[in-house]
């Protein structure tokens, strides 16, 4: 099994759901959180006074796959995702050992 | 105020009911603008502060209405005393006024005068307030705003507007308070802020405002609550002149927003709402002393001037390093400068007073004499609000503690908190208000419990 990460920007979030109900996911984790790229944020100016915010707000989406359709899903998350501006975000993936279905003690693809 | 007209001779006028109800509505307007003030400053600050910031202007509404009815309106608009002071023994505790007793020859009650008057008093000391926002102690402010009244505003007051005030005998032109409320509560936020020092921070930390939506709520209540502010200072005079009040105070608004607008396009890019907000402030401080003596057109000259000017002096607490946490200076000293002394150029004569300004072929007589108003205003405030203010730091300290600033004013001088922004474990009730009469009693409370254990911890 493989944990599927994006973060993307908050308005792709839509985008990113559908795609991923099409590719036949059947649950996933989402959550507000605010980071930088390598674009640093952006500036504000107040009274002339000028404020540099370098966190702004992303989300970000956890997906747990199997290993055969992990590569998959990350090209469609990308594919959904991408705006083909600056600050569209981050996807990755990494093992994992073991997952439990809490209701019914299922374990491993089961548990998906 | 309108000149010669402030005595008590109440010998062949009557009462005007339309006079009469326009001024009762006119007070009620200037006194939404301090709650309005509290909401424009409030939104300016950070959320760790937002209610303090609201505080201190609200409490002037407690504080000043007591002391005005005890004896500030005595002492702002009674019978003159050298030109410096006014005193009544009547208008002490407004308990010498009939009902039916006429303020000169206004055709208004002395009680809709005295209540109109109030609400300009309530409003001054919390202009003040934007200058020391997040950092003082609120029993000292609340001290600082009781002394100031008296000692500062009153006779200020007394001074521009009263009969026989020596600045008001000069003519020197202040038609609602350039001078006795705008230059009078800028000079004291320096005079203050000298005192107390910068915010922890201060030029280093974002300081970013929290609610522009909050700050542009609060500009909206403070310039429809002007007309009042403006409109309402010829006292419903049935002559025009409070017409010509209220345009221009419209007009002058609109142009120094669209002047603060235009300087922010071409100094920092971008027309910003903060600056819509604090040009439209700008225009309502220059225009007050100047709406009854200039022209629309004239109106136009300064918003646009007050709006350029007031951009580029927010500026300079950054190069000259004081920190006027909200511009107090910034926007209210110099547009109020700014409007006093344009008097002495767009006066066109005729219309609130005879004297013309300098391009209306009036010469340099009244700029010279709104020169006077400004410095004079000026200096007294600045030095006697610096003196109150260090008297009171050396009392009971006026700022509050560096651990206290930190983590915010609004717990450690209310106990609460603006928004709440917990998601789970949001806190413990304390059991202190519902626990019956017998038996569980002696039960400790469970926030006291709570508590206990962290510092036991």
């Amino acid at each position: 099994m493989k944990l599927i990460t994006a973060v993307i920007k908050p308005h792709r979030l839509d985008e990113v759901k559908e795609a991923l109900q099409a590719f036949g996911v059947h649950g996933l984790t989402v959550t507000e959180a605010s980071g930088y790229g390598r674009q640093r944020g952006h500036t504000e100016v107040y009274r002339g006074a000028e404020y540099t915010v370098d966190l702004v707000p992303k989300v970000r989406i956890e997906v747990l796959v199997e290993d055969a359709d992990a590569d998959n899903l990350v090209d469609v998350v990308v594919k959904a995702a991408r705006t083909g501006k600056i600050g569209d975000g981050k996807v990755w993936s990494v093992p994992v050992e073991e997952a439990v279905r809490v209701r019914t003690g299922e374990r491993g693809p089961d548990a998906l | 105020m309108p000149p010669g007209i402030l005595t008590l001779a109440a010998d062949k006028v009557t009462l005007s009911p339309a006079n009469t109800g326009f001024m009762l509505i006119c007070s009620a307007l200037v006194m939404v603008m301090t709650p309005g003030l509290a909401f424009f400053y409030g939104g300016m600050v950070r959320v760790k502060s937002v209610l303090n910031m609201l505080m201190m202007s609200f409490i002037s509404l407690g504080i000043v209405t007591v002391l005005w009815v005890l004896y500030g309106f005595g002492l702002a608009f009674g019978t003159d005393k050298g030109g410096l002071i006014g005193w009544e023994g009547d208008f002490a505790g407004l308990s010498g006024i009939g009902v039916t007793e006429l303020w000169g020859e206004t055709n208004i009650p002395i009680y809709v005068f005295a209540v109109f008057q109030l609400m300009f008093a309530i409003i001054t000391p919390a202009l003040i307030s934007g200058a020391l926002a997040d950092r003082v102690k609120f029993t000292a402010w609340a001290l600082f705003i009781a002394l100031w009244a008296t000692v500062v505003y009153f006779p200020v007051a007394h001074w521009v507007w009263g009969d026989g005030g020596w600045l008001f005998d000069m003519g020197v032109i202040d038609f609602a308070g350039g001078t006795a409320v705008h230059i009078n509560a800028g000079a004291a936020a320096l005079g203050a802020i000298l005192v107390v020092g910068k915010r922890i921070g201060f030029k280093k930390d974002p300081m970013r405002p929290h609610s522009l939506p909050l700050v542009m709520l609060g500009a909206g209540l403070l310039w429809f609550g002007w007309f009042g502010f403006n409109a309402g200072s010829w006292l419903g005079n049935d002559d025009g002149i409070g017409a010509v009040a209220f345009v221009n105070t419209q007009v002058a608004t609109a142009a120094a927003m669209l002047g603060w607008l235009t300087y922010e396009k071409v100094r920092h890019g971008s027309f910003t709402t903060l600056g819509a907000a604090s040009g439209a402030v700008a225009g309502l401080v220059a225009i007050t002393p100047a709406c009854g003596s200039v022209s629309p057109l004239g109106a136009i000259a300064v918003g646009i001037i007050a709006g350029v000017l007031c951009a580029m002096a927010v500026g300079l607490k950054y190069k000259l390093g004081y920190d006027d946490s909200l511009d107090v200076v910034g926007v209210h000293l110099v547009g109020g400068v700014v409007g006093s002394l344009l008097i002495g150029l767009f006066a066109t004569g005729g219309v609130q007073s005879d004297a013309k300004g300098l391009f209306y072929g009036g010469g340099l007589e009244q700029l010279g004499k709104q020169a006077v108003g400004v410095a004079a205003v000026l200096v007294y405030s600045l030095v006697v609000s610096f003196v109150l203010a260090k008297v009171i730091d050396l009392l009971m300290g006026f700022r509050v503690s560096e651990d206290e600033e930190i983590s915010g004013v609004d717990q450690a001088a209310h106990a609460e908190t603006a928004y709440d922004f917990t998601g789970a474990g949001g806190g413990t009730v304390a059991r202190t208000a519902a626990v019956p009469a017998t038996g569980a009693a002696t039960a400790e409370p469970a926030g006291k419990q709570g508590t206990t254990k962290k510092v036991d911890a």
